[in-house]
């Protein structure tokens, strides 16, 4: 069965200038998102995930730019359109949900109004027919005498109710792909749970397409169908989530499971992943994960090797993985007894 | 709000009871016997002795800071010592040149000051921002006095564009305004651009880009409306001084307003007109802060006003 793929972004680079300085945040992403379902990206904190999907949405900063590969979405490469074409694409087809509730809502103006400007900007809306439409969205987020609510400041909400004000926005204008970034990350636990649930529900109501961003993959566990690993503004590895959780590949993954918590397994038994994080300034030239992986040989240090392709659709950027893999012929990435 | 609108007006009483005290004490400490200056340089001791009793300054100090408050909070200054007048006469005309001249030149601050930043944070780093942000610096450090000379010997003097003097007609009243409005100006300028440029890096800035949003809407409506918060205080503040500045540019173009006469009669001694003078500027002053924060109230609902 072949499924139709709503957006497909390949060998995408995002590169900040500061200075003389090119700043590569994001160098090689690629991955498909089937219509309809849940996509992870999930990496650790720096690894490119915001500027991926901000992006998509051609939303980075002055100083940043995309300077390589395509985004397309239903068929149109988003990276060249006109600055016009773009914008009636954002908070219609797509939208967008950020890790911050508490600052990113305009504190001058009331929630109702903030939300009504999506509706009159897309689709016209007047005043009278978009505060219909208001209270509906705010019913549809699960916030309750959403008449009164709509009439509010953000300051007057707490963080929960502002993340589900943000996603009333967002949903606005029925969009066909939700991009969350780290939606729950600034929020309690006992509300993060809410949040997500909310998001999983009104995907099935509405059909959507999501990308959920997160540093977290249990999150990914429980919401997402297909998850790419990023790590120094690469995908290393793109896969089902099933097959990532049973057979992943790329040594980084397996280093993020085995330090991922579960209840299996005692806390202090958890191997976090030796080193750090390469710094955006200071990229290895080779493979970015070798100064930390257990398994880095001397073409690893030298040759950054390409996300490669399986027939199952799965990608995955290692040598072990190629014809030109230069060391033991026989090596498991995986710690047997860790996977389930 | 209407609440709060009493409560400031209740706080201006120990205000104006504590400029009263100034104001008094310092017309009291000047050197110099106001019954003689009336009477004249040659006027006999009984002469003097007589004056003094006519305007009360015999009495006891204390007596006399009474009646003093007395007047005042009845808003009853009396009559002028040296003309005879009422204070009132004397003082509203020119009170509404000063404030003219002060509006007046608000606005000019206001309006260029304003639309200059905004279009100086909006491109940042342009010729346009670059020039902007030179002419603002130079406004800023010239002495307005010295500003006001420099334009009435260009335009009025060599080009003749303009009466170097006087008040009332359009060509009279633009010099002295840019005069008085340019240091404003400059301050605005300089407040409105790093303000913009503080909101347009927040969160909130990409979210309104996020919907969709035309840049100029994400300008004027989601980022000039936070944005003003700081300049309107800016505003409120440079008020004041512009009441101050007021003085010297009556002077440079020899208006005849409020300045010119509290100099004029601190010379010639008349304290009535001198503290009536004085207590309506603090009055205003006081005025002007107090609609600073009510407009505080309507730009930003999170300042909690009770
Ligand atoms: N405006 C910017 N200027 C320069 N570098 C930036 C800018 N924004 C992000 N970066 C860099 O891009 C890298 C990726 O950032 P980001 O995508 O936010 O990571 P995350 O995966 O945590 O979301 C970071 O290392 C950061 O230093
Ligand atoms: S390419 Fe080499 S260094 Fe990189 S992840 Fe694979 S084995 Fe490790
Ligand atoms: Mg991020």
């Amino acid at each position: 069965m072949k499924e139709e793929i709503i957006l497909e972004v390949s060998d995408l680079r995002t590169s900040f200038f500061d200075e003389d300085f090119e700043i590569k945040a994001v160098d090689g992403v690629s991955f498909e998102l089937p219509k309809g379902k849940t996509l992870g990206i999930v990496g650790e904190s720096g690894s490119g995930k915001s500027i991926t999907a901000l992006s998509i949405l051609r939303l980075i900063a002055k100083n940043g730019k995309v300077v390589g590969g395509e985004i397309l979405f239903n068929g149109k490469d988003l990276t060249k359109l006109s600055e016009r074409e773009i914008r009636d694409i954002r908070g219609n087809d797509i939208s967008m949900i950020f890790q911050e509730p508490m600052t990113s809502l305009n504190p001058v103006y009331t929630i109702g109004k903030q939300i009504y400007e999506a509706l009159k900007v897309h689709q016209g809306m007047d005043k009278k027919e978009g505060d219909k439409r208001v209270v509906e969205l705010l019913e549809l987020v699960g916030i309750p005498s959403p008449k009164q609510r709509m009439k509010q400041y953000p300051h007057e909400l707490s963080g929960g109710m502002r993340q589900r004000v943000m996603i009333a926005m967002a949903l606005a204008c029925n969009p066909k792909l939700l991009i969350a970034d780290e939606p729950t990350t600034a929020l309690d636990v006992t509300i993060q749970a809410q949040i997500l649930d909310l998001i999983n529900d009104l995907q099935e109501e509405l059909g959507m397409s999501v990308i959920m961003i997160t540093h977290d993959l249990g999150v990914v566990a429980e919401t997402c169908d297909y998850v790419a690993v990023m790590y120094g503004g690469q995908v290393v590895e793109y896969q089902e989530v099933k097959e990532l959780f049973k057979n992943p590949k790329h040594p980084y993954t397996v280093g993020l499971l085995n330090s991922m918590p579960r209840h299996d397994v005692d806390v202090d038994e958890l191997e976090p992943i030796k080193g750090n994080v390469p710094s955006v300034r200071n990229m290895p030239k080779g493979c970015r994960f070798a100064p930390r992986c257990p398994f880095a040989t001397e073409l690893c240090v030298t040759e950054l090797p390409e996300l490669d392709r399986k027939e199952d659709g799965s990608e995955v950027r290692c040598w072990i993985y190629s014809d030109r893999w230069d060391g033991d012929p026989e090596v498991s990435v995986r710690n047997e007894e860790r996977t389930t | 709000m209407v609440k709060f609108i009493v409560r400031r007006l209740l706080q201006l009483i120990p205000v104006l009871l504590g400029v009263t005290i100034i104001v008094f004490s310092l017309m009291h400490l000047t050197p110099g016997n106001p019954a003689q200056i009336i009477a004249g340089e040659s006027a006999t001791p009984e002469t003097v002795a007589q004056i003094e009793k006519r305007l009360g300054l015999d009495e006891p100090i204390p007596v006399q800071f009474f009646h003093f408050v007395k007047d005042a909070a009845t808003f009853d200054f009396g009559n002028s010592w040296r003309t005879s007048l009422p204070v009132s006469t004397e003082l509203w005309p020119k009170f509404w040149v000063t404030l003219e001249l002060a509006i007046y030149s608000m606005i000019f601050s206001i309006v260029f000051g304003m639309a200059a930043g905004i279009i100086s944070a909006v491109r940042q780093y342009s010729w346009a921002d670059v020039s902007v942000m030179l002419i603002a610096l130079f406004g800023l450090s010239m002495p307005n006095f010295w500003l006001g000379l420099m334009l009435m010997q260009w335009f009025s003097i060599n080009l003749g564009w303009f009466p170097p003097t006087g008040w009332g007609s359009a060509s009279q009243i633009l010099l002295p305004v840019i005069t008085l409005g340019t240091s404003g100006a400059a301050v605005i300028a300089r407040m409105t651009r790093s303000s913009m440029l503080d909101v347009i890096s927040q969160d909130y800035i990409r979210t309104a880009r996020a919907k969709g949003l035309k840049e100029r809407v994400i300008t004027y409506r989601h980022a000039l409306k936070n944005a003003l918060i700081p300049v309107v205080t800016v505003i409120g503040l440079q008020f004041g001084g512009l009441l101050a500045g007021a003085v010297l540019t009556e002077s440079v173009f020899s208006i005849n307003g409020m300045g010119k006469l509290i100099v004029d009669r601190i010379l010639a001694r008349d304290f009535p007109v001198v503290q009536a003078g004085i207590l309506v500027i603090a009055v205003v002053f006081v005025f002007i802060n107090l609609l600073v924060d009510i407009s505080y109230k309507f730009l930003n609902k999170r300042i909690d006003m009770d």
